[in-house]
């Protein structure tokens, strides 16, 4: 498979994610979070809510990359404040890409290292994580499936909250935490295993088991009967194309 | 009451060790003259609260901080803040890293003088490990703890706006406010500097006034400096200016190189900063950003 039917089939099966949230605003940060959560609103939810990534919920989603003369298409302003009371309200189905993911669902985007008080790597902060994970679902996107992202123990911050029963607070459950799909270059995986294990779902045209199980740090639920992941259909590359005029998407896994 | 000073009249009022608020969000409308007049004082051992960007990046560079209240510190462009990163990595401040919109509760509580707000936010999450401070309240209404949010409350905030008066009534029609609303209240002195400066009759007209968002007993001063917010973006006025942040970030990158950005951009004054940067003009073209 080239880099870019590759992009295509993670865009199209990430999409689905958010096909039964019903009426939610559907944020997917990153190019391929992005585009699949637009493909998701075209096709098989079109009550999905989205915004121009800035300050305005639209009617349609936008185009990535230079607009020309696209004209947004405003519904209402949705500038930072406005997000947290959407969020908070739950009614949110985010996919973002962190950098580092454990077996609980608990996942990274602050700090690489050991020492909180001197990080290896600084990064970007925990930024809206910790509320995301408390207040609806959440799917994550990783274009590099190793075992850099998906590591053995705990990730080294944890910015959002896992399936993880030794850090609930008292009176919660982990029925109160929501997350929904992994989207990586090699497969798709859930957290449907036993205890919320995370689960393989589909495995992309050409990946096996064991290249999953290699690049994964933790024990992965294998079901007897794995499918491939579904190739996109010619409507969805059509779609695609709209949202994509600068074919951006081309260069997310490469380099 | 007329509350017109200039950016030195304001770095006057601050004091080594208070705790200051920045307002705007990552590389958008942050008072960076306010920021740069810092950097040219004595002042030390702050406290800085932000949604952070170059502001966050250059005060740490300069030493300024010693202690950051933040969510995060981006030029969203360039996501990593090299003089943030290279203070972190130090292990040179100490930190209070908690998720967006816990700062903004933080803000709020202060801003309604309440000692907490109660949210589910920052639960499960190494947010608790790493602030101790943080506490879990039990509910008078339900049997679950919450995570309860303390006041933020700030000794002074410096914000951006694009119109002001010398009342202190204060416009921003950008299309995102951020928390700066919130900056205000929550701060026992709020110092705005704007690009215009207006004669209060223009808030009279048409719907001028719905674009002022805090009323103007929580402005204290009003600093006129035109591109003030440069090389962040004041919408709709200017974008940000990606080759400035370019140059800037490469300059973390060089022996020597804060010293050098130091010298050219921020010792040099803010008049001569503005002509160093390319003029009014020059920066009243920068595009605004499409994402």
């Amino acid at each position: 498979m080239t880099d870019t039917t590759l992009v295509d089939t993670l865009i199209c099966a990430a999409s689905e994610a958010w096909c039964d949230d019903g009426e939610v605003l559907a944020t997917g940060i990153g190019v391929v979070p992005r585009l699949a959560a637009s493909l998701a609103r075209l096709t098989c939810n079109p009550d999905l809510m989205m915004t121009d990534s800035e300050a305005w919920l639209v009617a349609e989603p936008v185009p990535i990359g230079p607009r020309g003369d696209y004209r947004l298409r405003r519904e209402t302003h949705m500038g930072f404040a406005r997000i947290f009371d959407n969020v908070w309200g739950g009614k949110r189905h985010a996919m973002v890409g962190p950098t580092q993911i454990d077996r609980y669902g608990q996942a990274n985007i602050s700090m690489i290292g050991a020492d909180y008080r001197k990080p290896k790597a600084q990064m970007l902060g925990v930024r809206g994580f910790p509320g995301n994970s408390m207040n609806h679902a959440n799917s994550f996107f990783v274009p590099n499936h190793g075992t850099k992202v998906f590591v053995e123990g705990e990730v080294d911050m944890v910015a959002s909250a896992g399936y993880n029963p030794a850090r609930l607070a008292r009176g919660w459950r982990l029925e109160d935490i929501d997350i929904r799909q992994i989207v990586t270059n090699l497969c798709v995986m859930d957290f449907g295993g036993p205890s919320h294990q995370v689960r393989l779902c589909s495995l992309h045209a050409g990946v096996t088991v064991e290249q999953v199980r290699q690049a994964t740090g933790f024990p992965v639920h294998v079901p007897a009967d794995v499918p491939i992941t579904a190739a996109p259909t010619a409507l969805q590359l059509e779609l695609l194309a709209r949202l994509d005029p600068h074919g951006l998407r081309a260069s997310v896994l490469g380099a | 009451m007329n509350k017109l000073m200039t950016a030195g009249d304001v770095v006057a009022q601050l004091r080594d060790g208070m705790t200051i608020g920045i307002g705007g969000w990552g590389p958008r409308r942050k008072p960076m003259s306010l920021v740069r007049e810092i950097l040219r004082s004595p002042l030390r051992d702050l406290t800085v609260v932000a949604y952070g960007g170059a502001d966050v990046g250059m005060l740490c560079a300069a030493g300024k901080v010693r202690k950051l209240v933040f969510a995060f510190v981006s030029l969203d462009f360039i996501p990593l803040e090299p003089y943030f990163r290279a203070a972190r990595q130090a292990g040179a401040i100490d930190v209070m890293e908690i998720d967006e919109g816990m700062l903004l509760l933080g803000l709020k509580a202060a801003a309604m003088r309440v000692p907490f707000i109660p949210t589910r936010t920052g639960l499960g999450t190494d947010v608790l490990t790493h602030n101790p401070s943080l506490r879990l309240v039990d509910s008078p209404y339900d049997e679950r703890q919450w995570l309860a949010m303390p006041a933020l409350p700030l000794d002074a905030a410096l914000l951006h706006v694009d119109r002001a008066d010398v009342r202190g009534v204060c416009q921003v029609k950008g299309p995102d406010l951020y928390m700066d609303d919130l900056y205000a209240r929550a701060a026992a002195h709020t110092y705005v500097s704007c690009d215009e400066l207006v004669d209060p009759a223009v808030f009279e007209r048409d719907e001028e006034a719905r674009y002022v968002f805090w009323e103007r007993a929580e402005t204290t001063g009003v600093v006129h400096v035109p591109c003030g917010a440069h090389p962040t973006s004041c919408a709709p006025l200017y974008g940000f200016d990606v080759k400035h942040f370019k140059e800037y970030a490469a300059s973390a990158r060089e022996p020597g190189g804060w010293a050098q950005y130091h010298e050219r951009y921020v010792a040099c004054g803010e008049a001569e900063y503005l002509q160093r940067v390319g003029g009014e003009a020059a920066v009243k073209k920068l595009p605004l950003p499409v994402f």
